[in-house]
């Protein structure tokens, strides 16, 4: 899977890192680094911080390799992120 | 397929079976082509990139990548839809034909539009001698290339770093470094690091920042040649104090070139810096005269912004790339009543030393800076810029929260200094000081946000008409 975030929206409130903590981590107190490409394993966990991101920032694309992977029908797919991906 | 223009049922035409052709497949042609077929563009759309990838992401390629976090071939940015696009990847844009519509590309083709969508970003500037920059071991910052060139270089564990040049891709370098145990030097022609993006005040928390985290910083100072050993590798680097620095990896930071050679001689208002465009997002032409079937996007654009006087802005920032081909998009595809003006407020954000930096509007425009939240010394503040009486911008450290309030601030023209009281109580009081910018006319590495004047058409560049 693809993911993105964008930064300027972020808040820092580290619900990702929470549920994904494979992919997302805090640097410091509120920089957030994530892994852009991150594993097919860790799709549930991706969705749900995408889904818990209280500004919406976190935009994701799934690839056929995640869509083989373990489905995960409560989780919410796609993207968070409003079109155009400003505020 | 020419006469597609804004007349009677043409947009629906347009709509249905027009040709689209973008130049520049990275962040900003890559969201304006979604944003396109979003509005229900259905013609035939062309994707012309120089680099042999599909659109990535850069803003990890000094972050994670560097830290080993994430790798540099693994950064491709997510789709928000599929865009059913023809793609030229590898293959540059070499020249613009206006009067046919035509695009011509290197591998001798040419494609035919009827809009054409300009988003050919920047480039790292090189080191100006070509000879040194050809060293081994000497890298620049742009491209998944040069990210992952440089990452090797640092898992290769060379015994010191040099990286010149301190503004916010050097200092994000140089963190990386520090992180991963490597020596490292920073040299920066400036008094500090992020001066020509943030002026002399924050400058100053940038450089301790830097000492404190065990960087050899030395502001002040020109790298004035590279020195390499036998093998070609790069060995030392001179500086203008007279001193000398052994490194085996250099990181030349000196800020980016806009990507507009490709239009000499084309009639269109483009140079070296950037390419003009009206606030709706139409390229002007040599003759300042504004187009209406090119438009441009992203860090090549540089366009005049209402809440900052008109001012014409070059900004190298994530969020203007995305939020200017949004608009640009809509108003590609849209009757003239319909379009919009980009009006996005600036914003930026940089993270280094494990510290969030974060701003707002047009920190360079300031002439005075407060700081009104948190602390400098402990490195958690907000700090507003004036300008003319008013809120310009605002930047924080590790405080990002405050940051929406004064992007409402700027939006709404409000007085500066601040009349509220929210200030925690701090030492340094209560009063504005100069922001401390440097002479605009003293380029500074990496500004970011770049202003560029009123003129559409910079009369200082020559300009040959092809049938003349
Ligand atoms: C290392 C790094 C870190 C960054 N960090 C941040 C950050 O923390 N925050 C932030 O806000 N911004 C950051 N940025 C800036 C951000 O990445 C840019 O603003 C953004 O990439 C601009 O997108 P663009 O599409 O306008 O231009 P670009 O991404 O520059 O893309 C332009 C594309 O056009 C191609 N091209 C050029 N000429 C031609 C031609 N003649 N024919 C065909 N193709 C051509 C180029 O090769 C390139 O692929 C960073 C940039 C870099 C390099
Ligand atoms: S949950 Fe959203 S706002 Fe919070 S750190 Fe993650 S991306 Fe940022």
């Amino acid at each position: 899977m693809r993911l993105v975030v964008d930064l300027n929206r972020c808040q820092g409130y580290a619900q990702c890192a929470f549920l994904a903590p494979d992919v997302f981590a805090m640097h410091g107190e509120e920089s957030l680094l994530y892994n852009p490409q991150a594993a097919a394993e860790q799709r549930q966990n991706v969705e749900r911080a995408v889904a818990a991101c209280p500004v919406g920032a976190i935009l994701l694309e799934l690839t056929d390799e995640d869509m083989a992977h373990l489905p995960a029908p409560d989780a919410v797919a796609g993207s968070g992120a409003r079109p155009g991906g400003t505020r | 397929m020419t006469g597609v223009g804004t007349h009677d049922g043409a947009l629906e035409r347009l709509k249905r079976d027009g040709r689209i052709v973008v130049v520049g497949a990275s962040l900003a042609g890559l969201r304006a082509a979604e944003t396109m077929r979003e509005k229900g563009f259905a013609g035939s759309l062309t994707m012309i990139g120089d680099e042999p990838y599909e659109p990535y992401d850069r803003p990890p390629l000094s972050k994670q990548v560097l830290l080993g976090h994430a790798v540099a071939d693994r950064t491709a940015l997510p789709r928000r839809r599929a865009i059913d696009a023809d793609w030229h990847l590898g293959v540059p844009a070499t020249g613009l034909d206006m009067a046919a519509r035509r695009v011509r590309l290197g591998n001798g083709d040419e494609v035919e539009y009827d809009r054409l969508l300009i988003a050919t970003g920047v480039r790292a500037r090189p080191w100006p001698n070509e000879e040194e920059g050809a060293l081994e071991g000497v890298f620049v910052l742009r491209t998944r290339d040069d990210a992952e060139g440089l990452q090797r270089a640092l898992a290769a564990g060379p015994r010191r770093v040099l990286v010149i040049g301190a503004g916010f891709t050097g200092s994000e370098i140089a963190s990386a470094c520090r992180e991963r145990g490597l020596d490292v030097t920073v040299a920066e022609r400036g008094a500090a690091p992020l001066v020509g993006a943030l002026g002399g005040v924050i400058g100053e928390v940038a450089a301790e920042m830097h000492r404190e985290h065990g960087v050899d910083l030395r502001t002040g100072v020109m790298v004035t040649g590279l020195e390499g050993g036998p093998a070609g590798r790069v060995r030392a680097a001179h500086l203008s104090d007279g001193s000398t620095v052994e490194a085996d990896v250099v990181v030349v930071s000196l800020g980016a070139q806009r990507n507009t050679e490709w239009l000499a001689g084309s009639g269109l208002g483009a140079g070296p810096r950037g390419i003009a465009c009206d606030a709706g997002c139409r390229a002007f032409d040599i003759r300042g005269i504004v187009t209406d079937d090119i438009y441009v996007a992203g860090d090549v654009a540089r366009s005049p912004h209402a809440l900052f006087g008109y001012q014409f802005l070059s900004l190298e920032h994530w969020g203007n790339a995305v939020a200017q081909a949004d608009t640009a998009a809509h108003n590609m595809l849209s009757e003239s009543s319909d379009r919009r003006p980009h009006l996005w407020v600036p914003a930026f954000w940089s993270s280094q030393f494990g510290v969030n930096i974060k701003s707002v509007g047009v920190p360079p425009m300031g002439t005075e800076i407060l700081f009104t939240q948190g602390s400098r010394a402990e490195r958690r503040f907000a700090a507003v810029y004036g300008y003319q009486g008013r809120v310009i911008a605002a930047v924080t450290f590790d405080q990002c929260r405050w940051l929406q309030f004064y992007e409402q601030q700027i939006e709404t023209t409000a007085p500066f200094p601040p009349p509220f009281s929210t200030v925690d109580r701090r030492p340094e009081g209560n009063k504005p000081v100069p922001a401390d910018f440097p002479d605009p006319s003293v380029p500074t590495h990496g500004p970011t946000i770049t202003l560029s004047g009123y003129s559409p058409a910079d009369r200082k560049m020559t300009f040959t008409p092809a049938r003349h």
